[in-house]
């Protein structure tokens, strides 16, 4: 049976509403947060509890059928891009925060609870959850394990993989399980190592327990401007040659801090060819004593102009900058490419030039905008598509930035994850014997290959054994005898 | 397939000339191996590789030895033809200071290592006084008390190149801290015991040695009033490095608390936290005798580990006691009581080597396990003991761990027997 035969009896079995199939619903299901993917999904259920994953999941498994889970949409690789003969598994209406234990610092979500609420419903009790991507005002928990998710502050505190304790995951096979717990180190296999990250290729994550982290005595954030990327690099390794571990350490070059300005009005300095923004946290007598030092690091490698947040308020504007960069982009190119690479900082000064370099080969503009601390690049590369062959120019632009990245020892995705843009440059970045054996880790949790299928690898591996394949001794499926449905 | 007896020549072949014949010396929970190879030079991944494809192709199952010292944790192997013996491949092969990171071969000592990267004022987050292989470390995933504050090894793995069962050899992960390419199987291998693969290169993020640091030590008067000092330290802003519980089970029992930073900072925050932890506690610039040092084998006889979630200290360190009394024995106990781990030692008195008691303390602590909500496992025991006695325990998710280990061995020629389940 195909995904459209399986709905009705979906929708038996989930409440009122649950289970769309007109083309008018589905086509707004049809692209994640990188909308130049479009796939409109035979199906997408929007069920309430683990119970109804597992059912829909198992259902999928019985018949062959491709899902693909979704949480708000977020994502930037095309992760969630529907399967055009699949289910679409959203997961939007399971956002109740089950328990916030503070004696434990866990919480213990479903998994389209979004990620900044989770923060604002702990701060309270002195808490909150680290992980911190751009979209977390919107962005799902069960999102953020889909894709390992970081943001500015995980030069610090990690990526979401490290604030992940416990999950209950619902099997490709349908199998509802338990992962770990609030306690560490329960014995086995770090099967959640391995899950969190995944890109929903090797389950559904139904619940989610996550490590809530305790809010910092003293936050101290400066915005300096330099006249060039390169002077702001060197403050960059003057700080972390100190010893010095700051929340977070971003950078914006001229074109990028051009658009933010136009979009949000950040008043960054004027004529800044690079702008820090430096954000130490932790107990009151270090942060004040660092922050004094990481000023002076910021003088000595050349900023002409230091601000200094003197509230949240002003915390907030100075990183309103950043944090709409992307989307500001907008404001001067009609189209851009977001690229999400990842080099070895201290090769942030020769990355930077070649980038300028192999853009202006092919006549497009590049505005950086990055996680300076950890080497995490984000080239928005612009064009515009009206002018014939610019959209191909760009992309082949954004491609060679990637091979670049590769090139000095780098990552083809510090947290946007490989999805279905960047299967292609998995095979560059690792070899098949790489490829090969984190497919059987795959074949161990999906045989049959139906969650997520195309993302990730470029190549999906057979298997070798797929559970309720019918033999051709066992004759056709009466359905399939009966000319009611397809199977595959 | 050809027999285990005549195996030496193609293992002598694969390895480059570095099998031989094993010995009593060599013997792993008094298996006896026929063979050890221990490949060394440039090529040594490759006859790592070559000697686990003759392995594969003969059902020789083999056990990794790094330096040897965790090799008594575990269940038991069901067979054992070769010891493989990763101390060849101690290669440093990349310390990129700049980056915080070190590229360096499974077999590098952790005491090289960290001597490797101390001329640059760095070193790899787990305890200082940590023995062992870097291969090991990540195999056993034990940091000791570093990990309140740096985190788990699993965090500090950035990059794993691994040889599979079938000798095919794997990276995955890279050589910078921030990557999500693929699947993350350096976590997967972190706490493997060698059953799914051998390590023989790991990429491993650094971080800064801190410019000064002080333990506030606390006298420790029952098990409730651990929890509240541990929730104390948890709950509150001074940011601790580490909290680590000493708690003999005849004498007096501490809770010792380190800061690392800078000078100014740390000399503050010891105040606030000597403060916090109230009567008795004392700021030193020295660690407690026992700091770091694990309940070991040759002292306490019979080791358990257990963990659990972190409010619920007291209520495990209660079940300790019971045990203790039903038991007629002193349980010592020690290790990261803000994290959530600690070790149960059986031997204090010379005692706690019996199957029986063993078998009867675990059963009382693994009865209490769903009210502190995690596991108890047997570390380190004679063979005989960890021979009759569960030593995993019940696990979460053993199904999935069985189908992950078919696919990455499905002869089941590494370790066999020795992890969760038999696996």
């Amino acid at each position: 049976m195909d995904a459209r035969g399986l709905a009705p009896w979906l929708a038996d079995r989930l409440p009122a509403g649950a289970v769309i199939i007109d083309p008018v619903q589905l086509a707004t299901y049809a692209c994640d947060g990188l909308a130049h993917y479009k796939v409109v999904p035979a199906v997408v259920v929007l069920p309430e509890t683990a119970e109804q994953v597992a059912t829909v999941v198992r259902a999928c498994a019985e018949h062959g059928v491709p899902f693909v889970a979704r949480g708000a949409g977020t994502g930037l690789s095309g992760g969630a891009l529907p399967h055009a003969d699949g289910v679409l598994v959203v997961l939007s209406r399971m956002r109740d925060v089950v328990e916030v234990d503070r004696a434990n610092q866990r919480a213990v979500v479903q998994p389209g609870v979004v990620n900044l609420q989770l923060s604002a419903l702990t701060r309270p009790d002195g808490y909150y959850f680290a992980p911190d991507p751009s979209s977390q005002q919107v962005c799902s928990v069960g999102g953020n394990v889909a894709e390992n998710s970081g943001g500015a502050h995980c030069l610090k505190y990690g990526f979401t993989t490290g604030h992940v304790t416990g999950l209950q995951l619902v099997t490709p096979a349908g199998e509802l399980v338990e992962l770990g717990g609030k306690a560490p180190d329960l014995p086995g296999y770090d099967l959640l190592g391995a899950v969190v990250g995944s890109e929903g290729t090797l389950g559904v994550a139904t619940r989610v327990t996550v490590r809530l982290t305790r809010t910092p005595e003293a936050v101290e954030t400066l915005l300096a401007g330099f006249p060039d990327t390169d002077s702001a690099g060197r403050a960059v390794s003057a700080v972390i040659s100190a010893g010095v571990v700051p929340a977070a350490i971003e950078m914006m070059d001229a074109l990028a801090i051009e658009a933010a300005e136009a979009a949000v009005h950040c008043g960054y300095p004027a004529g800044a060819g690079a702008v820090l923004i430096v954000e130490l946290d932790g107990p009151r007598p270090e942060v004040a004593h660092q922050f004094e030092q990481v000023k002076g690091m910021c003088e000595d490698a050349g900023a002409f102009e230091i601000r200094v947040a003197a509230d949240d308020t002003e915390r907030a504007l100075i990183w309103k900058g950043r944090k709409s960069a992307f989307a500001a982009v907008g404001r001067i190119s009609p189209d851009y490419i977001v690229q999400d690479g990842v080099i070895p900082r201290t090769r942030l000064a020769e990355a930077l030039t070649r980038i300028e370099a192999l853009a202006g080969e092919r006549g497009v503009r590049v505005a950086n905008v990055f996680h300076a601390g950890d080497g995490n690049l984000h080239p928005l590369v612009l064009f515009d598509d009206a002018v014939p062959g610019e959209a191909e120019r760009a992309e082949e632009a954004s491609g060679a930035i990637i091979d670049l990245c590769i090139e000095l020892g780098g990552s083809i995705t510090g947290e946007h994850g490989v999805g279905s843009d960047k299967a292609k440059y998995m095979p560059r970045m690792f070899g098949e014997d790489d490829l090969d054996t984190m497919q059987l880790v795959r074949c161990a949790f999906d045989p049959a290959g139906i969650a997520n299928p195309g993302k990730i690898f470029p190549t999906p591996r057979l298997c070798g054994e797929v559970p309720r394949r019918r033999t051709a001794s066992e004759g056709a499926h009466p359905l399939v005898e009966a000319g009611l449905a397809d199977q595959f | 397939m050809t027999t285990v007896t005549d195996a030496l020549p193609r293992l002598l072949e694969a390895s480059g000339g570095h099998a031989r014949e094993g010995g009593v010396a060599d013997a792993v929970d008094g298996l006896v191996p026929p063979y050890v190879v221990a490949p060394t030079g440039p090529r040594a991944t490759e006859a790592v590789a070559a000697v686990l494809r003759t392995a594969h192709a003969d059902g020789l199952a083999v056990v990794v030895r790094g330096a040897g010292t965790k090799l008594g944790w575990g269940a038991p192997p069901r067979r054992l033809d070769v010891v493989l013996e990763t101390g060849g491949l101690d290669e440093l092969v990349e310390h990129a200071a700049g980056d915080l990171v070190v590229v360096t071969g499974a077999g590098r000592r952790l005491e090289d290592l960290q001597r490797d990267l101390a001329g640059a004022g760095q070193c790899l987050a787990v305890d200082p006084a940590r023995q062992g292989t870097v291969g090991g470390l990540v195999a056993s995933a034990d940091a000791g008390p570093a990990r309140l504050g740096r985190g788990p090894v699993r965090d500090l793995v950035i990059g794993a190149t691994v040889v599979r069962a079938d000798g095919v050899v794997a990276r995955s992960g890279g050589k910078v801290v921030k990557n999500v390419a693929g699947y993350d199987l350096g976590k997967l291998l972190t706490g493997s015991f060698g059953t799914l693969g051998v390590l023989t290169r790991v990429a491993l993020r650094l971080h800064p040695v801190a410019e000064a640091g002080a333990w506030v030590t606390v006298p420790v008067a029952s098990a409730r009033h651990a929890s509240a000092l541990v929730q104390g330290v948890l709950h509150a802003q001074v940011v601790a490095d580490a909290a680590e519980l000493d708690r003999p089970g005849e004498g007096r029992a501490q809770l010792a608390v380190r800061l690392d930073g800078i000078a100014p900072g740390v000399a503050a925050r010891a105040e606030q936290t000597a403060a916090l932890l109230g009567t008795g506690a004392q700021v030193s610039d020295t660690a407690p005798a026992w700091w770091g040092r694990d309940l070991d084998a040759a002292a306490h006889g019979v080791t358990l580990k257990a963990s659990y979630e972190p409010a619920s200290l007291a209520v495990l360190l209660e079940a300790v006691d019971d045990a203790s009394a039903a038991v007629g024995l002193p349980l010592d106990v020690r290790g990261s009581a803000a994290v959530g781990t600690l070790t149960v030692g059986l031997g204090g008195s010379g005692h706690g080597s019996d199957p029986a008691q063993v078998a009867a303390v675990l059963a009382a602590l693994r009865g209490a396990a769903d009210r502190f909500g995690g596991a108890v496992v047997v570390r380190d025991a004679p063979a005989a003991v960890r021979a009759a006695v569960d030593v995993w325990g019940p696990v979460r998710g053993l199904d999935l761990m069985r189908r992950v280990k078919e696919r990455l061995d499905p002869t089941g020629v590494l370790a066999p027997g020795r992890f969760v389940g038999g696996i």
